[in-house]
């Protein structure tokens, strides 16, 4: 066991600490997407991402050959952890940690040069239609079709709860093309451009008020044959592999953000009094605290594990379950601390910016989102323990 | 950086897990729960020649010179195996006189198993706390004299050597008292883990030379603190090795019953226990490695890691015994199962240095009021 940094991971951290103080931008005190917010966001997002490539922090996990920097595990972590102490904007990720290390995997030379750089440079935001209303957790009996016409494939049906939707440039997007084959081996994914023909978008309102996700409607889009991602009929492994992508990310970022939020409690409960005193003198809600401050450092403690397993074993595992399993409840949990110190000012939805509220409302979607906390669980029982396909 | 087991500290686990699978099965560690003790002199021996009951005292103190990490390993082992006897009461008297003087002549024969110690802290209020330790020892010509009612004192019944917690005035201070000296008498309390005994022992006008005295004040609540932290350490694992046991043998019957035509383990509802199970084990495992690492490496983070890992781990190991035995049914609920002897050490060992409630209100202290 050790768990100190190496020389050259240090220096990778001290000259991104150093970069960061100078050029991460000031705070941004709403954190909608949508509504009049959206082109607000959208901005941010680019300018921040523009300035990360220029200095050669965007898609530091990519090759050096496609524009990366090859950065080991570690040195993402460290990015991730940086970038959440210093509490940047966000990036555009889906582009930069599900569809670009994806092309690179499968895709054609030419769709390597056509799309890797701007999804780097974030010219080009990118959204990831594989939801649609039949197809949540059981996403290989999706119905989106899309029917060969000479050099176009046409789609008709729907996508939901994309994120990022409103305004990306460009979608990877996963279709039906066999209708007859067994459900895994009819699909293919396609590169689309979301400013085609026959695509209409809307956002979807979440009950936080804020609009993060939205349905996609396809009617008659042509998307030309060459923008098919992998093969033909064989794009469940290539929506996989995408998704395996996303589970590399342990939620690194997202213990700091959690930490953050807890510290943001204890002074309110320092504040705020109850039975005379300050709540954070009250035993109860001491015990809860401390809870929540343990879960917390459990959580920053597993995800140090599975990122040095990761490290050695270069492959994501079931570890990516259990981390969102752990992080989704952790979160629910807290805000609702959170909430029984927050007393009557938890529900006002401009006390302290409105983040009691909105944080509370948000994490109902924490164990929804990118796998529901039952089929992580089934992932768990069944590809760690060894139990069963239970379906 | 490296969260994991070092190569020889995987050998060292592994040479764990086969002396205790070929030397203390199920069957030796229900005949040794059925006697007054649990300590069975020929096992004891096999373990003290591995040198694992000195494992982490200093070379000069006739220890192997290990770190936290390892005595984590080999207590994990233990765990797993319900190693019946006085380990605990030994490596927690070892620990406390080591912490208050490395170089005190009792080191040499805990750490060959030749002497085995126990640790007298706990009164009849049963407090974990040591500012609430009350039993006085008053001054004497040449000494100390004892009296008062010690409780819940671990392997008291084997040991040759208590290290009893009292207080001189305000003064804490650390006795060590030989268990055959006059006016120490040492009754079994009747308790739900047999594998590891608990005793009252009373002193009545118990004389203490001057050198018997291992450290009083500041010195001795540095060294009763420390030694709790270790000896946190050494039940964490312990709950982690039967956690362990359990999660495997759980999923195993899972497997195997069938119920409706159909192994329970691929009903949804008996797969998310066992997921749960997984994920409480997992997540125990690393608040508790990470707590033998800074017990080493970042001593001014000790404290706050360690409560983290008893906290966290004595809900999860209850927790994980609970849904063992929801998923085996019946028979886990019956003597003849050997998850009964799991369920009743892990209940133990929440106790063991207080619970997860004794333990949040300290770490919001720590946290807190910083």
């Amino acid at each position: 066991m050790d768990l100190g940094l190496t020389p050259s991971e240090l220096q990778f951290r001290d000259e991104l600490r150093v970069w960061l103080k100078s050029n991460a931008p000031a705070k941004q005190s709403a954190k909608s997407h949508s509504g009049e917010n959206a082109a607000d966001f959208h901005r941010r997002l680019r300018d921040w991402q523009r300035k990360l490539f220029d200095a050669g922090y965007a898609g530091i996990a990519w090759p050096k050959e496609f524009g990366g920097r090859g950065a080991t595990f570690i040195e993402q972590a460290i990015f991730q952890e940086e970038m959440a102490v210093a509490d940047t904007p966000e990036t555009a990720t889906i582009g930069l940690s599900l569809v670009g290390p994806t092309i690179i995997a499968v895709g054609t030379e030419a769709q390597k040069q056509r799309y890797l750089p701007g999804i780097l440079s974030g010219d080009e935001v990118w959204c990831q239609g594989f939801s649609e209303p039949n197809a949540g957790s059981d996403l290989a009996s999706l119905q989106t079709k899309a029917v060969l016409d000479g050099d176009h494939f046409v789609i008709n049906g729907q996508k939901i709860w994309t994120s990022f939707a409103h305004f990306a440039d460009l979608c990877l997007l996963v279709v039906r093309t066999d209708t007859a084959a067994p459900k895994h081996k009819g699909i293919t994914c396609l590169l689309v451009d979301m400013k085609s023909p026959g695509i209409s978008v809307r956002p979807l309102k979440m009950m936080s008020g804020d609009a993060e996700f939205n349905e996609i409607f396809f009617s008659n889009l042509r998307v030309p044959v060459d923008r098919v991602l992998g093969k033909v009929n064989e794009g469940w492994n290539v929506a996989i592999t995408a998704l395996s992508n996303e589970r590399a990310n342990l939620g690194i970022g997202l213990n700091v953000a959690f930490k953050r939020n807890l510290e943001v409690v204890i002074e309110h409960a320092r504040k705020l009094r109850r039975h005379g005193r300050p709540v954070i003198e009250d035993p109860v809600l001491r015990q809860k605290l401390a809870q929540a401050y343990v879960d917390l450092e459990v959580f920053r403690l597993n995800t140090t594990r599975a990122l040095s397993t990761l490290n050695k074993t270069g492959a994501p595992g079931p570890e990516g379950s259990i981390q969102k399993l752990y992080w989704s409840e952790l979160n629910q949990r807290n805000v609702q601390i959170a909430m029984e110190v927050l007393g009557p000012y938890g529900q006002l939805t401009d006390f302290d910016g409105g983040r009691g509220a909105y944080n509370y409302l948000r994490s109902r979607g924490n164990t929804i989102e990118a796998g529901t906390s039952e089929v992580q669980r089934n992932i768990i029982a069944q590809r760690v323990l060894g139990l069963p396909r239970s379906y | 950086m490296e969260f994991d087991l070092s190569k020889p500290q995987k050998l060292l686990q592994k040479s764990a897990r086969d002396l205790f699978a070929r030397a203390c099965p199920a069957e030796q560690v229900r005949e040794l729960m059925a006697t007054d003790t649990a300590l069975d002199t020929t096992l004891w021996s096999e373990v003290a020649e591995q040198g694992w009951l000195g494992l982490h005292l200093d070379e000069d103190s006739g220890g192997l010179g290990l770190g936290m990490v390892d005595l984590a390993v080999v207590a994990e082992e233990m765990g797993r195996a319900c190693f019946p006897g006085p380990f605990l009461g030994t490596v927690w008297a070892a620990t406390l006189i080591s912490a208050a003087n490395a170089k005190s002549k009792h080191l040499a024969s805990l750490a060959a198993g030749e002497t085995k110690g126990a640790v007298a802290l706990l009164e009849p209020d049963a407090s974990w706390d040591p500012a609430d330790v009350q039993l006085q020892a008053s001054k004497t010509e040449g000494g100390f004299q004892i009296t008062g009612r010690k409780s819940f004192v671990s392997d008291a019944g084997v040991a040759d050597l208590i290290v009893c917690v009292a207080k001189v005035g305000s003064d804490l201070a650390l006795f060590a008292v030989p268990a055959k000296a006059s006016g120490v008498s040492i009754k079994p309390t009747a308790a739900l883990d047999a594998t590891r005994k608990l005793y009252d022992v009373t002193f009545e006008s118990v004389t203490v030379a001057a050198e018997d005295v291992l450290a009083t004040g500041e010195a001795a609540r540095a060294a009763l603190e420390r030694s709790m932290q270790v000896g946190s350490l050494v039940v964490c694992a312990d709950m982690l090795g039967g956690m362990q046991w359990i999660i495997e043998n759980t999923a195993e019957y899972a497997k195997t019953r069938q119920q409706f035509g159909k192994v329970i383990g691929s009903f949804q509802a008996v797969q998310h226990m066992c997921a749960d199970m997984l994920l409480w084990t997992e997540s125990a495992r690393s608040a508790i490695y990470f707590a033998a690492w800074a017990l080493d490496a970042e001593p001014e983070n000790a404290e706050r890691a360690v409560a983290t890992a008893k906290i966290y781990t004595s809900d999860a190991s209850r927790e994980v015994a609970n849904r063992g035995m929801q998923v085996h049914g019946g028979i886990g609920f019956t003597w003849e199962h050997n998850l009964q002897l799991y369920y009743k050490r892990s209940k133990a060992s929440e106790i063991l240095f207080g619970d997860a409630s004794y333990h949040r209100a300290r770490l919001a202290d720590l946290v807190f009021n910083a």
